[in-house]
């Protein structure tokens, strides 16, 4: 546990860091990023706290259980939306010029579009969820078998 | 000895990689006929903007499932090594 | 075309960087070297197949507001983010099992903690 002003600094950036990589996921068919990128940032933020309040503290509210299931629903969304258009091939594109995701952007440079992409941006939301959760749990168990304590069953 | 051997071998590799730097493509010319397929079409066929993003998850989505699973894999063994520590030292007590 | 760079440049700074990795796995005997020797392989390898992919004056591949210009290539970039990731499950794998193995034989020497015991 470190010093009161980078306790009180954390608790300020930890909210930034999480709109940052959330708004790096959503927007990940119109700009560079995506799933992997976003998942990434959000757990470098988490990376942030757990150095910051001490590991044994963090343990307490942010179970490894709650962790497991944002993972495995993270990869049932991206498997889900691969066998969806199992009726042409599996891992069809089956939400283009539907009313969901479904415009078609004109060819060449234009403005974005959020409502474009098809099947794309849910993909997106479910990799991010996966690599969010893996990489914090990585980070989580490291630091607690760094100071001496175990994990919880 | 064991390090004579290995320091030849090593001397091999490197001046294999050397010469076949020099014999690759001129750097800045690359032979490019899928990716100009896939920079072309990609906008009205799967209706993205992010040309990467669909070349991810559209025409090569098998990657992104392997990729996932040895995510997967690594975070299991990961997590399952951290635990496995208290009971041997209990076992031994 | 002639090309921009003399004597295929970034061709020889991955053959640099995979020959110094491949010296540090061969006569390292320390595990945490070892596992830096296989980051900096990872390192060259990734960076082989970026500049694989460039094309001269080229722009980003993303149609929104993009500049004039031709595009450079997007597979390589891909597999690149797919290996970026295999690299740091790889990493996490293997410092967990430094960990565990100086734990059981409270060494850290390549060659001294290969032996099994009892």
């Amino acid at each position: 546990m470190m010093s009161k002003i980078v306790r009180t600094i954390s608790n300020q950036l930890i909210l930034l860091v999480l709109i940052f990589g959330l708004y790096i996921i959503m927007h990940g068919h119109v700009t560079p990023g995506g799933g992997f990128q976003g998942g990434a940032i959000v757990a470098s933020g988490a990376a942030l706290i757990i150095v910051a309040f001490g590991s044994y503290e963090i343990q307490k509210r942010l179970k490894e259980r709650h962790l497991s299931i944002l993972e495995s629903g993270g990869a049932l969304i991206f498997i889900g939306l691969a066998f969806a258009g199992m009726a042409t091939v599996f891992f069809y594109n089956f939400l283009v010029g539907s009313p969901v995701f479904g415009h078609i952007p004109p060819f060449g440079s234009n403005p974005g579009d959020i409502w474009t992409g098809g099947v794309v941006p849910l993909m997106n939301i479910g990799v991010g969820l996966k690599v969010l959760a893996g990489l914090s749990a990585i980070v989580l168990a490291m630091a607690l078998a760094a100071s001496g304590e175990e994990m919880e069953e | 000895m064991r390090r004579v051997v290995a320091a030849v071998c090593l001397g091999v590799v490197v001046v294999f990689l050397v010469v076949s730097a020099f014999l690759l493509h001129p750097f800045g010319d690359p032979p490019s006929q899928m990716d100009d397929y896939m920079i072309q079409n990609s906008q009205n066929e799967t209706g993205t903007n992010n040309v990467v993003a669909a070349v991810l998850f559209d025409y090569r989505g098998f990657d992104t499932l392997g990729e996932a699973t040895v995510l997967f894999t690594a975070v299991t063994g990961v997590v399952m090594l951290f635990r496995a520590v208290k009971k041997k030292e209990e076992e031994n007590k | 075309m002639t090309a921009t760079v003399p004597f295929n440049i970034p061709f020889l700074a991955v053959a640099a960087l995979i020959g110094i990795a491949l010296y540090i796995i061969i006569f390292r005997r320390n595990l945490i070297k070892l596992v830096m020797g296989i980051v900096i392989l990872q390192a060259g390898v990734n960076l082989f197949l970026i500049t694989l992919g460039y094309r001269e004056a080229g722009v980003a591949p993303i149609y929104t507001n993009v500049p004039e210009g031709v595009m450079v290539l997007p597979v390589p970039q891909a597999l690149t983010l797919t290996s970026i990731v295999i690299g740091v499950s790889i990493l996490a794998l293997m410092l967990s099992m430094i960990v565990h193995t100086y734990r059981h034989t409270g060494d850290i020497d390549a060659e001294r903690s290969r032996r099994m015991k009892g």
